[in-house]
This record gives structure tokens, C-alpha cells and sequence, in this order.
């Protein structure tokens, strides 16, 4: 191979934390090749974007670099600022995770574009706008020259990471470092930008360099790989090679626990993950799935036709103009010891039909059966007793814990609220429960603030069981958790549903992690469910054209199964509607048994 | 936007009219305005022609309504001690402390913003630690007693500037003004600084919180990322997102120095309203209390209006509506 | 390709192993940072022995400045460390009265703290109540409350007091009911904030999940995570209140020439100054500054430990 455009060596990375410098990332060594790319892979707190920042020298005052990074034969750490400045943006693009605050929004698009090409290619401000245009086409933004005289605010989060990437690319630089671009993204929306990336790397004749989080990504895009595991590269190899023999048992962990899609055909059953010692890399055994779907009781809850829209207001008398119809007719059962996943992407109504079963936004219309407890018209004290049989868990375990709380008192505290057992049996009960999490009873005089995200979520868990739930709300529970963490709270989900017969409405947009913990999934839409059925089913023979779309878009991590995608530059729309507006009636075909697919209305939404 | 303009001079009109009546009501219930109006020596005959005379005997809310049918045209009552119309002595001592409020807001915002800028960049330096014990000291200085302080330091011991009054003035479109004379500039530095030190504190703490939470800011850290030189950075991505939330904070203290021109004009002697309206309080001078507070109400709606307007046009994210924000 | 020494061990017990060992409640960490940070240090001192002065004023003090039958017109406007007739040093001099300064600024302070305590507490319970209800009811019970937060701050705190006292006359009840008007809109406005993150954040959705009642919600889990700011704004405002009071004293518009006051012996130096007997004003004013300074240095590292998004 040629020479490497960039060369790390012995990097490592430092910082001042109360007057003692602390290595963050150790000896990286790591060779970039021209038009080649690389990933960086690695969970929370590895290093990887660490790495990155260091590259561009942007880590500010408290940090310390010592090592080598030899780029087009110049060691930039031993360079001065200013030519380190001349450097960034122009020779070096660099793209970050959030495209809704890269972009400054008080100034123009236009301006944030030229002042790139006026700082380093020294055009005047007539060719820098011309020039801005062109790139604002070339990332695939529709009428860019007007667009140029916009803010950020009137761009979508997929729009305004193209025109991050547009002012990336500026200069032409010869290596693009990407630090998660698309983590904040809707699967549809990251498959479009990957798949940019990709063609733009082609034009342009740049190597990359991607940050990511995601093995999926990983396998879809790069040439190489390197995984960073607590500030160390633990391994680097072919991106192939990665995947295929993993030699480092960190490595064989993290894969292990990575969901692929497709990976359960042919399966029926939900299963577990199997987990590897990351010291040794010795693989336990997965414990095969009992199958706990109880069709011989009533369903646990029962959603007949429900709608929840929030008005829009607008003007001195605050009238209703429009609605966002969040959720609009949907309709399904959950039984005892089954789970459902709703999945879709942002905006689509999951969280909101999540949150209208338990009232906690009011519905507008429909039914909600939680047992023979009607949720819509249940008063004070029947609503007290839905929310005990029905349990929610939260996407944010940094969140869902009162920081001013005991863990010990916060899983107490419903216990007494409902009054479930007397105040003296509550102390044993506590223990039982974060036992029953895997947690040590010890722990229970704990505050949030002491555990990681992992263990608050077991913490939340406990909580939820406190009041014996038959069903339980789990609204994107596992989605802030690292990859390992993930499957090992989603392994604790389902041995809770063996011993407790729990059901679960498993809200997700991610679909791999769907697949594998469902027995049956509703993919939603606009606020509807447009296809829902058994898990197999829907996944092995998708029939919604938006069930496929979304399908297509997931990364799977197996870099033998890249596929070569044409997409469309949609952007995800809102439900929302003026007043007045009443949706037409929805007709689903019943494609197999219990698998039932909306049929496609023509009509566009607004 | 005209629905905006509507709903804000429906709500001042209501500020104004809700005001209007709780002072009114508020200072009939106080004192006797005729025991100001005569000397001891009045006869019981000469009392009650004046208490006829200003509408006194009739009930509260009479007198209210012809102090509102007046007020509305124009005509808010002459004042008891001077004779005059409230409005027309307002009106001439309105602009000295027009004048004093604005150099006070100049000298905070010239002297706080740079002093912020500097804190927030390196909050941790020794400069810019200096700068926020200066500002905690600025924060707490009593007003009036560092009004006397000064006096006593820059008039009494050092003789270098006059402790009194507004010294000469030139008139700008029928406005006397004093900084435009060398004699008046040197009356009006003392008690302008004396009003501004309080909000050069607080221009400053506020410059540099915002500077400090914009440079941690994703954007700013792609314009490094950008290779813009640090001089734009500061200029273009750090200053406009900082400065514009000011632009709120000086509509307020625009009025807060108003206000508190009270306190300087009476230790400075300096003829401004604020000087008219503490010997008001003291003699319970009600028509020029009501005007004072009046005019108050409408010089601030018209501040908060302006720093509105100026707002949606600086920061492309506000839009203005009507009802509420 | 090193590997690194530090693997996780996949105990019994799940997680990483980075939960810290301390196990102190927010609160008392709040206080540890508190005496750590010199300049709340400092001003934790300046408060703590300017308080304790003003409670045993009567103890230490040479004289009660506002017994009349203890004032000798004779000692008037005497300098500092001068002797009266009866043999009594007067450690600050005396003002023109034949006051000791002193034990008059001994006198003041209890007067300055005791208005700025007691018209805090009073604003803060008003200001929590209207917040909560705000936050709480939200919709136009919100709007309006809220609205009228806003009209009362866009009002100078000094024009609303004159006002104020211009109704209501001179006396430690009027200038305490004064001040209350004019800063219960700021902790209302501040509850109400923080009480609606507090109420958006995902562990109140939790409690109501659970069906906790509305009450236990509020003031067991909203109200709590409100106290930081709310103890913030507070600092910054009693030394507010107190710099208010001593104005308005010296306006002559606040307390009484009967009552003791920092204001007032300020206000009676004002004449003197220019003569040259600058201790009538100084001593009272550096007194006033240092319980300033002090209040304002607590409020201001307490900001930066409980690090609340508003300016005070």
C-alpha cells in the first residue's frame, strides 16, 4: 500500500482534573491511507472521540498531547498554532455528532459556509457564495442558492448535516474526520447521509476517518478498523477480519453483544444475548427461551382506535389552527408474557401511544384497556390502580431517578403510596427487588448520582416491579445504554418476563435490538401502524413499502452483507394538519394470520 | 406583528389604567393634602374654599373619575406645592435624568462588556479573577454611600470635579444637555459613574456567563474545527450570541437606571425627576406622584417595546406574536 | 496492541464498578464545597461575626444610642477614639447627636439584618406558593400569574418601594411589607422555572406513572430539586434587600429617625462630610459593605456549586 496520509503514533492524551494530569487515551498508534476508511469503534468513555479531537488539536488549555501524528509528512503537534489553524478545515474537515447545534444559529447558511472559503482559499465574497451554492448542491440540498440566505433554524437535522458536511468538504481537504455523524440521526435519515459520505468520499478522493459507537455502521462503511476499549486500541485488522476472527476478547465481547439484523431467522422465540467475559473472552452459553405468551387469559391491555393530538395555537386569541395527529386510530392487544415492540422513528407516535395508555397525556379519543379498567374515563382512584398494573420505564436512566432520592426509599416509596404491604415488610421487599435486578441490597441507601447508567436502569426496573405490573411500558429503556450494557438489561427484561409473566410494550427504533426481544412488532408511521404482526413475520416478509424502507436502512453489522442502497432524499415528515381535517378511513389487509398491513392511501400528508 | 403591537399597548393601557387607581385610592387614604396646601394658620373658612376647590370632599371614586376624564385629555392635575402643571414640570426635569440614565448605561456597557468578554475567555486567570472580586465589590457598594465617598474623595479632598449640580448646558433641539460642555462633562462624570456602578457589575457577570456558556458550545467548536481564526470566532460566533440576550437585560436596566437616578440626583443635587419626586413623597404632592408614575409606566413600556423589536430583528429564532410569549 | 490492566469483572452484581464510594447527600456536598471555596470562606466569616455583633448588640455596646436619656449633646460630632465627659471612649466617634457611632452601627445592623431576613423569608414563601400554582396549574391561570410577574419586575424594585412607602409612611413593618413587594415576583418566577423543568424531567413522569399523588409529587420530588436555585436567588436578594432598605432610610422615605439604622447615621454624616468629619458616614457605610460583600460572596460561590442558569 502507499503511504499513509496520516500517522499516529504513540499518542497519548492527557487531562488536568483537579490539579492531576489523568491519561485519557494511551500509545494510539494508528495509519490512515489516502482514500481509505477507517473506523474508530468503541463504547462510552473508550477514547475514541478523544482521539479525534486530538488530531485537530481541539481539545483546549487543560489537555496535554505527547506522541506523533504525521500528516502529509508535517507533525502537527509540533506545529504552531496558526499553522495548525491554516490546517484545520482546509487540509482537514472534521464533522460532529450534532447537527442541530453545529451550525450557529444567528447567522445565515451562506455565511457559515464562506467564511470557510474566505478564511483559507481567499475568495471574495461573490465567488465564496457562488461557491457555497455549488457545494450546497453537490451534498444534495434542494434550491441551494436560496437556501444560502436561511438560518439553521429553517433546516431539518439531516439538512443541517449536509450542510456541515458541505462546509466540511470546502476546501477539498484530503482527510475527513466524521466523529459520529449520524448518532443523532433517524435510521432513514443516516443511511442517506452514510451513503452521501461514501459517494462524496469517491469524488473527492479523501480518506475518512469515522468515530462511531455503532459495529453496524462500522461494517457498512470502513475499509479498517480499530476498537478502543478504556483509552487503548485494543485492536486493529481488517474491517473483515474484525468481524470475522475478533482476537482481542473485548472484541469478542462487544460483537457478541451486538444485535444483527437478520440474524433470527427462522426463529420464533425471543432470545437472550449471549454474554462474554471481556478478561477472558469465554462465551456463556445462552439460555434457551421459554415460550411465555399466555393465550389462555384475557389480554393485559387492549387498545381500540385510539387518538392523541395536541392542538397548535397561534395569534392573540390563541385559537387551535392545526393538529399534530401524534397518534392517530391505533389499535392492539398485549398479552401477559408477551412482548410488542412499536418502532419507528422520530416523531412517528410511539412515545405518545406509550404515554396515552398510561394517561400520561390525555388521549382524545379511543379505548384503553388495562384488565376491565377503562384508562380514558378511570377517576382518581381507578386510575391509581391502572398505573399500578401497568409500569413505565424511561429512556434516560440519568433522568428517571430523583437525584435527591435514596435508591432504597425511591423503590419504597410506591410500595407505600399504594399501600401494598405494611410500612415494616416494605425494608425486606426492598432488598428482594434489587436482588431480583441484580443489584446488592447494600446498595439501597445509595444516591443516583453514585451508579452508572447501566445499574440506574436496573434501579428503575426494580422500582416498576415494586407494585407486581402486568405490563410494562418500556419507552426506548435500553437506547442510552453502551452495546454491552444493552444486552445485558435486555437479558434481565426477559428473564424477568419468564419469572413474572410480565408484557411488555417495548417502544424502540431500533430495529435489531426489536428483533431480537419480540414476539410480535407494530411499526408505526405519521401516527398510524401501518403493518403489525408476528415478529418473524413482519421481519422476514415486510410488506408496508415504509416497513421495507425502514428495514433497508438499518446497518447490519456484518461487513459481508454490505448492500448497495439507492435512496430517496426524503426528509421524515410531521402529522401535522390544519383544523378541521379529518383522516380517511384506514383499511388493513391481512396478509397471514395476525399479520395485518395498512393499505396505502395515495394522498401526500402536508 | 400588528397583532403584537396590539396586544402590547392593550396591556399598558391595562398596566397603566390597573396603576393608576391603586395609587390613586392608595394616596387618598394617606394624609390630608390640605394640611400642604395651607399654612397652620388658615381659617377653617379659607379650608374649606381650597378643599371645594381641588374636589376633596366628594368620594373616592368621584374624585377618580374626574382625575381619569382630565388625565385623558391630557391634563393630570397641577401640583399642590408648585402650582403648575404635574406634567410640565415632569416634563422639564425629564431630560437631565434622561441624560444622567444614559451615560450611566453607556459607561456600564462600555466599561462591562470588554471587562466580561476578558473574565469569561480565561475565567480562571488571574486578570479575569480580579475582575469578578471587582465585580462582587461593584455588586455590593451601597449607591448612595459611594455617591458620598466620591464626593468627599474627588470634590472635598482632591478638588478635581464639582459635587453639585448640572453645570452648563447647551440645548440639542430645544433639549438642554450637559455633556456637550466641558463645564457640564465635568459635572455630569461623577454621578453618572456613581449610577453605573451597579450595572458595570452586572454587565459584566453577565457578559461573562454568556461568554462562558457560548464557548462550550458545539458551534463554536466547529468554527475551530473550521480553521476560522480566533479573532472571528470571538467577533462573529461569540459576541452576537452573547450580546443578544443582553439586548434584554439593558431594556430593564435602562429603567432600573431611571429609577434609581433617584438616589444620585438627590446626593449630586442634579435637577432631574427624580430629585422632584422624593420631595413629592415627602409632602404627598399627589398629582405629581400619579404623573410621575405615569409617565413612568409608559417611558418603560416603550423601553420594553423597543427591546422587543430589536430582539426579533438581531435573533432570527424570535418571531413576534401576539398573547402570551 | 496493549490491553489495558483495568477489565471489568462480570460479578453477580451487574455494572461497570464507576459508582463512587462517597455516600453524602447533596446537601451536606453542597456544604463541604461551600467551606472549601475561599471566598464563600470569607464570606461566611464577615456574615458570622457581623450577625453575631448584631444579637448581642445590647450586651456589648457601650451605650443604647436610641435612649435619649443616654445622649449628651455636648459629645456631639466627636472624632474617633475621643473621651466623653463621663469617661466612655468612643471606639468610632459620634455623630451629631452625641450618639456613639458604635454601638449606633451595632444597632443598625440588628435593624438591617432582621428587615432583610424577615422580608425575604416572607417573599419567599409568597413567591414559592405563586410559582408552584403557576407551574402547576399552568394554562391561563399561568398566563396571568406569569404576566404579572413580568409587569411587577419591569418595575424598578426602587420606584415600587417608594411608592410603596409614599402609601404606606415610615416604619420597619411598611419598609418590611415594601420590600416583599418588591422580590416575591423573583422567586416566583424562579420556582416556577424550575419547578417546570423539575416537572418535565423524566423521574416526575416516573412518580406520576406510579401513581403518586399530586401532593407528594409537588413538595416531595418537584419541590426539593427547586430549593438550589431558589437558595441562590435568595443570597443575591437579601443583600438586595438589605442595600434597599439602608437607600430608602437614607432617602428618608424608610425608617424613622426613632428607629436604628445604617441609612439614617449615613444620611446624618452626609451634611458633615464636607467639613471634614467623614466618620458619621464611613464607618456606618463600611459596615454596611462588609455584610454586603459577605452575603454576596456566599451567593456567589453557591452559584457556582449549585450552578443555576439565571442571573440573580
Amino acid at each position: 500500500m502507499n503511504e499513509p496520509i496520516l500517522s499516529i503514533s504513540n499518542l497519548t492524551t492527557e487531562f488536568r482534573v483537579g490539579g492531576e494530569w489523568r491519561d485519557v487515551i494511551r500509545n494510539v498508534d494508528l495509519d490512515i491511507h489516502p482514500r481509505e476508511t477507517v473506523a474508530v469503534v468503541g463504547e462510552s468513555g473508550s477514547g475514541k472521540s478523544v482521539t479525534a479531537l486530538s488530531i485537530m488539536r481541539l481539545l483546549g488549555r487543560n489537555a496535554r498531547l505527547s506522541g506523533r501524528i504525521l500528516f502529509e509528512g508535517q507533525d502537527l503537534l509540533a506545529l504552531p498554532e496558526e499553522d495548525m489553524q491554516r490546517i484545520r478545515g482546509n487540509r482537514i474537515g472534521m464533522i460532529f455528532q450534532e447537527p442541530m447545534t453545529s451550525l450557529n444559529p444567528v447567522l445565515k447558511i451562506g455565511e457559515q459556509i464562506t467564511e470557510v472559503l474566505i478564511e483559507h482559499r481567499g475568495l471574495d465574497h461573490a465567488a465564496a457564495m457562488a461557491e457555497a451554492a455549488r457545494l450546497l448542491e453537490k451534498v444534495r440540498i434542494p434550491s441551494a442558492r436560496q437556501r444560502l440566505n436561511e438560518y439553521p433554524l429553517s433546516f431539518s437535522g439531516g439538512m443541517r448535516q449536509r450542510v456541515v458536511i458541505a462546509i466540511a468538504l470546502a476546501c477539498e481537504p484530503k482527510l475527513l474526520i466524521a466523529d459520529e455523524p449520524t448518532t443523532a440521526l433517524d435510521v432513514t435519515i443516516q443511511a442517506q447521509i452514510l451513503e452521501l459520505i461514501k459517494e462524496l468520499q469517491k469524488e473527492e478522493e479523501m480518506a475518512v476517518l469515522f468515530i462511531t459507537h455503532d459495529m453496524g455502521v462500522v461494517a457498512e462503511i470502513s475499509d479498517r478498523t480499530a476498537v478502543m476499549y478504556r483509552g487503548d486500541v485494543v485492536e486493529t485488522g481488517t474491517t473483515e477480519q474484525i468481524f470475522k476472527s475478533p482476537v482481542h476478547p473485548y472484541t469478542r465481547a462487544l460483537l457478541s453483544a451486538v444485535p444483527q439484523l437478520g440474524s433470527m431467522n427462522g426463529q420464533n422465540l425471543p432470545l437472550r444475548f449471549p454474554i462474554v467475559d471481556m478478561a477472558t473472552g469465554s462465551v456463556e452459553p445462552v439460555k434457551p427461551t421459554v415460550d411465555t405468551v399466555r393465550l389462555d387469559v384475557p389480554p393485559a391491555l387492549r387498545v381500540a382506535n385510539l387518538v392523541t393530538r395536541f392542538p397548535v395555537k397561534k395569534g392573540i386569541l390563541r385559537r387551535t389552527v392545526g393538529n399534530i395527529h401524534a397518534v392517530e386510530n391505533v389499535s392492539f392487544e398485549l398479552r401477559e408474557g408477551e412482548t410488542l415492540s412499536l418502532v419507528g422513528e422520530s416523531g412517528c407516535g410511539k412515545s405518545t401511544t406509550g404515554r396515552s395508555i398510561l394517561r400520561l397525556t390525555e388521549l382524545t379519543s379511543g379505548t384503553v384497556a388495562i384488565r376491565d379498567h377503562d384508562v380514558a374515563r378511570a377517576g382518581k382512584r381507578e386510575l391509581a390502580e391502572i398505573r399500578r398494573l401497568a409500569q413505565m420505564i424511561f429512556q434516560d436512566p440519568f433522568e428517571s431517578l430523583n437525584p435527591r432520592i435514596r435508591i432504597g426509599d425511591a423503590i419504597a416509596e410506591p410500595i407505600i403510596a399504594h399501600g401494598l404491604m405494611p410500612r415494616a415488610e416494605v425494608g425486606t421487599r426492598v432488598p428482594q427487588l434489587l436482588e431480583q435486578v441484580g443489584l446488592s441490597p447494600s446498595m439501597a441507601d445509595r444516591f443516583p448520582h453514585e451508579f452508572s447508567g447501566g445499574q440506574r436502569q436496573r434501579v428503575c426496573i426494580a422500582r416498576a416491579l415494586a407494585l407486581n405490573p402486568k405490563v410494562i411500558v418500556a419507552d426506548e429503556s435500553v437506547s442510552a445504554l453502551d452495546v454491552s450494557i444493552k444486552a445485558q438489561v435486555i437479558n434481565l427484561m426477559l428473564d424477568l418476563q419468564e419469572q413474572l409473566g410480565l408484557g411488555y410494550l417495548f417502544i424502540s427504533h431500533d430495529m435489531a435490538v426489536v428483533e431480537r426481544i419480540s414476539h410480535r412488532v407494530a411499526v408505526m408511521y405519521m401516527g398510524e401502524i401501518v403493518e403489525i404482526g408476528p415478529r418473524q413475520a413482519v421481519f422476514e416478509n415486510p410488506q408496508h413499502d415504509y416497513t421495507r424502507k425502514l428495514m433497508s436502512a438499518v446497518p447490519i453489522a456484518d461487513p459481508t452483507r454490505r448492500r448497495v442502497r439507492h435512496l430517496s432524499n426524503d426528509e421524515i415528515r410531521t402529522p401535522y394538519r390544519e383544523a378541521g381535517f379529518t383522516p380517511p378511513p384506514q383499511k388493513y389487509r391481512e396478509v397471514d394470520e395476525g399479520h395485518f398491513v395498512l393499505t396505502q392511501h395515495l394522498e401526500p400528508a402536508a | 406583528m400588528s397583532s403584537y403591537l396590539l396586544s402590547r399597548l392593550f396591556q399598558t393601557i391595562v398596566t397603566l389604567f390597573v396603576m393608576s387607581v391603586l395609587v390613586f385610592v392608595g394616596l387618598y387614604m394617606v394624609g390630608n393634602p390640605v394640611d400642604v396646601l395651607l399654612s397652620s394658620s388658615a381659617t377653617p373658612e379659607e379650608r374649606l374654599h381650597v378643599i371645594q376647590s381641588f374636589g376633596l370632599d366628594r368620594p373616592v371614586w368621584e374624585q377618580y373619575l374626574v382625575f381619569l376624564s382630565k388625565a385623558l385629555q391630557g391634563d393630570l392635575g397641577n401640583s399642590f406645592v408648585f402650582n403648575q402643571p404635574a406634567l410640565d414640570l415632569i416634563f422639564q426635569r425629564m431630560p437631565a435624568t434622561l441624560e444622567l440614565a444614559f451615560v450611566a448605561l453607556l459607561m456600564a456597557l462600555v466599561i462591562g462588556i470588554p471587562l466580561g468578554v476578558r473574565a469569561g475567555l480565561k475565567p480562571n486567570s488571574f486578570v479575569s479573577r480580579t475582575i469578578m472580586t471587582f465585580s462582587i465589590l461593584g455588586f455590593s457598594l451601597p449607591t448612595f454611600w459611594i455617591g458620598l465617598i466620591m464626593i468627599m474623595v474627588f470634590s472635598v479632598y482632591l478638588g478635581w470635579l464639582p459635587a453639585s449640580g448640572r453645570g452648563d448646558t447647551v440645548e440639542v433641539l430645544g433639549v438642554p444637555v450637559s455633556f456637550l460642555t466641558l463645564d457640564g462633562l465635568s459635572h455630569l462624570v461623577l454621578p453618572a459613574f456613581n449610577l453605573a456602578l451597579f450595572k458595570i457589575s452586572l454587565v459584566i457577570r453577565l457578559t461573562r456567563a454568556g461568554v462562558m456558556e457560548v464557548m462550550q458550545l458545539d458551534y463554536v467548536r466547529f468554527a475551530r474545527a473550521k480553521g476560522i481564526n480566533e479573532r472571528r470566532i470571538l467577533r462573529v460566533h461569540v459576541l452576537k450570541n452573547t450580546l443578544i440576550p443582553l439586548i434584554t437585560v439593558i431594556g430593564l436596566e435602562l429603567g432600573s437606571l431611571i429609577a434609581f437616578a433617584v438616589v444620585t440626583e438627590t446626593i449630586f443635587a442634579w435637577p432631574g425627576m427624580g430629585k422632584l419626586i422624593i420631595d413629592a413623597i415627602g409632602v404627598l404632592d399627589r398629582p405629581v406622584i400619579l404623573a410621575y408614575l405615569l409617565i413612568t409606566v409608559v417611558m418603560f413600556s416603550v423601553i420594553n417595546l423597543l427591546v422587543d423589536i430589536l430582539y426579533s430583528i438581531v435573533d432570527p429564532r424570535v418571531r413576534l406574536e401576539g398573547g402570551s410569549r | 496492541m496493549s490491553s489495558s490492566g483495568k477489565q471489568p469483572s462480570t460479578s453477580v452484581h451487574a455494572g461497570n464498578g464507576d459508582a463512587s464510594p462517597e455516600r453524602i447527600s447533596p446537601f451536606r456536598r453542597t456544604l463541604h464545597a461551600l467551606i472549601r471555596d475561599p471566598g464563600a470562606l470569607t464570606g461566611i466569616i464577615i456574615v458570622g461575626v457581623l450577625a453575631i455583633l448584631a444579637l448581642v448588640a445590647p450586651l456589648i455596646s457601650p451605650q443604647d444610642p436610641y435612649d435619649l436619656a443616654q445622649l449628651d449633646i455636648m459629645d456631639g460630632r466627636l472624632a474617633p477614639g475621643a473621651t466623653s465627659m463621663n469617661g466612655m471612649v468612643y471606639l468610632l466617634g459620634t455623630d451629631d447627636q452625641g450618639r456613639d457611632l458604635f454601638s449606633g452601627i451595632l444597632y443598625g445592623l440588628r435593624t438591617s439584618i432582621l428587615v432583610g431576613i424577615i422580608s425575604a423569608a416572607v417573599a419567599i414563601v409568597i413567591g414559592t406558593c405563586v410559582g408552584l400554582l403557576s407551574a402547576y396549574a399552568g394554562g391561563r391561570v399561568d398566563a396571568l400569574l406569569m404576566r404579572i410577574v413580568d409587569i411587577q419586575l419591569s418595575f424598578p424594585a426602587i420606584l415600587v418601594a417608594l411608592i410603596f412607602l409614599a402609601i404606606l409612611g415610615q416604619g420597619v413593618d411598611k419598609i418590611i411589607i415594601a420590600l416583599v413587594v418588591t422580590q416575591w415576583a423573583y422567586y416566583a418566577r424562579t420556582v416556577r422555572g424550575s419547578a417546570l423543568v423539575e416537572s418535565r424531567r423524566a423521574y416526575t413522569d416516573a412518580a406520576r406513572s406510579m401513581a403518586l399523588s399530586d401532593k407528594r409529587i409537588i413538595f416531595r420530588h418537584i419541590l426539593p430539586n427547586c430549593v438550589p436555585p431558589l437558595i441562590v436567588v435568595a443570597t443575591m436578594r437579601i443583600a438586595y434587600a438589605i442595600m434597599l432598605e439602608a437607600t430608602l432610610s437614607f432617602l428618608g422615605i424608610g425608617l424613622p429617625i426613632t428607629e436604628p439604622s445604617l441609612g439614617l447615621l449615613i444620611s446624618n454624616g452626609f451634611e458633615y462630610l464636607l467639613s471634614g468629619d467623614y466618620w458619621i458616614s464611613v464607618f456606618p457605610g463600611i459596615t454596611l459593605l462588609l455584610l454586603i460583600v459577605g452575603i454576596n460572596l456566599i451567593g456567589d460561590a453557591l452559584r457556582d456549586i449549585l450552578n443555576p442558569r439565571q442571573e440573580g
